[in-house]
């Protein structure tokens, strides 16, 4: 137990000072801007904006800035800013398949309708360090549009491929049954989560999830502790639109242009009396340009999928409770930093405790030899 | 309003929101002296939760949220303007409510189509087509080689 404890504002005052000091580094190099961090560290404001469970790159770039870049501190940083804010509503569910695409790949299908866009990837490179970047770094590269081909302007999922001849199940699964038929869609942000939860909660719980906890979980899944065998059937990343209904004007307008990844993977068979075998199905979303994100996603979500497609549940991926409650990594820094916090009676309390056990052992020690 | 309207109002409303901020206040500020405008409610900034599909297409779910600014106006003839922009963005919301008001006069429909919607939708696909022409640059067209075994 954590007991409050008074005094040492100066000391505090002074260590936040000193983290202000040591935040800005060395005087002589100029500072960093947080359009800067904005504009080139990209893929920590897309996690920080996706496990922050808000888009506003402006917002997780000046987070990073101040947490020295520390993610986690800077995820808790946002979290904490959204309690601030007033919630107008909920936006029409974004259409990815009408996504603007800027990379779109099949791990299934060489040859796909709508074409493989790579674009900008670490697939394929060497890793190897790039020294001109520790200078002032290349010139920015044109890209030449030297195109024989132009885009499809629609990129059918890959997965309606396979739907279309009946070897997919569909995108909610083949009972369809999780839809609890009221049109509600759960929040875990209005309400603390329950077991067994819908999987429009888990979704929401695990795109806003720890990406290190998701990754760990979905390789487990592929080691074998709850394996289903998957393929990356689609990653998609692009801009899709997000449509509000005001209620003073009662129909959609469009806010705004987001930045989305998705990934849907192709797992392994179920079939039933009733239904022939078919593919299933692992669904992963979230801001910005995340992969390795929405990967573990896609897997982590199959898995918990186990009780819906008559599997047993004996890996910790597909344990929901499990999942769902070590998911958080603002709740999990919580709970494990606060062991940091003065605990001096608590601790007395079982200080003595060690003590009175130990004097009574070695009491009845002494009677023994007696 | 017709349907018409209304899909021409919601085309307008989402150019107006999804503009980039500086081109938006040039545009606007190159038209001279505007309209006296009250201001109804806001520039207030707040969130609206971003739902997603599972599967793409199936049931909805929370995906997260984004900071948006909202903004209603009302100019002299009563006409009222709304906004829902992005981010937190007070001018930008105050601007694109104003052009939305205006938009809805005939007396100034014509001149806010021609000097802020249309090169704002013209900007916008450009901008499209540059990152779409990127993109298309990297289309790959993978080979699959026998191997040895399948032989």
């Amino acid at each position: 137990m954590y007991v409050a404890v008074k005094g040492g504002e100066k000391a505090i005052d002074t260590a936040h000072d000193l983290l202000a000091k040591e935040r800005r580094g060395n005087p002589d190099i100029p500072e960093i801007a947080t359009a800067q961090i904005a504009e080139q560290l990209t893929l920590a404001v897309d996690r920080v904006m996706s496990e922050g469970s808000l888009y506003d790159r402006g917002l997780a770039a000046l987070a990073i800035k101040q947490a020295r870049g520390d993610l986690i501190e800077a995820i808790f940083l946002i979290r904490a800013y959204r309690t601030t804010m007033p919630r107008f509503g909920y936006s029409e569910p974004v259409e990815t398949s009408r996504m603007t695409i800027r990379r779109r790949i099949s791990a299934t299908y060489k040859d796909l309708p709508g074409g493989q866009i790579l674009g900008p990837t670490f697939d394929y490179t060497h890793r190897l360090l790039d020294f001109n970047l520790e200078t002032e770094g290349p010139a920015q590269p044109e890209i030449g549009s030297s195109v024989s081909r132009p885009a499809d302007a629609h990129m059918p999922r890959v997965l309606d491929l396979l739907g279309k001849e009946g070897l997919m199940e569909p995108p909610d699964g083949a009972s369809a049954a999780r839809d609890n038929g009221d049109g509600k869609v759960g929040d875990l942000t209005r309400e603390p989560v329950s077991f067994p939860a819908d999987r429009d909660v888990r979704l929401q719980n695990l795109a806003r999830g720890d990406e290190g906890f998701l990754l760990a979980l979905g390789y487990s899944t592929q080691r074998g502790y709850g394996r289903n065998h998957p393929f990356a059937g689609e990653v998609r990343m692009g801009e899709v639109r997000v449509e509000f209904v005001p209620e003073e004007l009662g129909f959609a307008i469009e806010i705004s242009e987001i930045t989305l990844t998705e990934c849907e993977m192709v797992t392994q068979f179920k079939g039933s009396k009733d239904v022939p075998p078919q593919f299933t199905r692992g669904y992963g979303l979230a801001f910005g340009h995340c992969e390795r994100k929405t990967m573990s996603m896609a897997l982590v979500d199959r898995a918990l999928r186990a009780d819906e497609l008559g599997e047993e549940r004996q890996a910790p991926a597909q344990d929901e409770e499990f999942v769902l409650s070590h998911s958080d990594n603002i709740q999990a820094t919580g709970f494990v930093e606060h062991l940091k916090l003065p605990h001096y009676v608590d601790f007395q309390s079982e200080l003595e405790l060690l003590r009175k056990m130990r004097a009574e052992i070695a009491k009845a020690h002494v009677e023994a030899a007696e | 309003m017709t349907d018409v309207q209304l899909q021409d109002r919601q085309q307008w409303m989402g150019i107006l929101a999804r503009a980039n901020e500086t081109a938006l206040a040039q545009l606007v500020g190159s038209l001279g002296d505007l309209p006296e405008h009250d201001l109804l409610r806001g520039p207030e900034s707040g969130l609206v939760m971003v739902r997603g599909r599972a599967g793409g297409a199936g049931n909805a779910f929370n995906l997260g949220e984004m900071t948006v600014t909202r903004c209603t106006v009302r100019t002299g003839d009563g006409t009222l303007g709304h906004a829902y922009v992005s981010g937190r963005r007070p001018e930008h919301a105050e601007r694109a409510a104003l052009a939305d008001a205006l938009l809805q006069q005939e007396t100034h429909h014509t001149q806010i189509m021609e000097r802020v919607i249309d090169p704002l939708t013209q900007q916008e696909a450009a901008r499209r087509e540059a990152n779409r022409a990127e993109s298309d640059a990297t289309r790959v067209d993978f080979f699959t080689l026998v191997r040895g075994e399948d032989e």
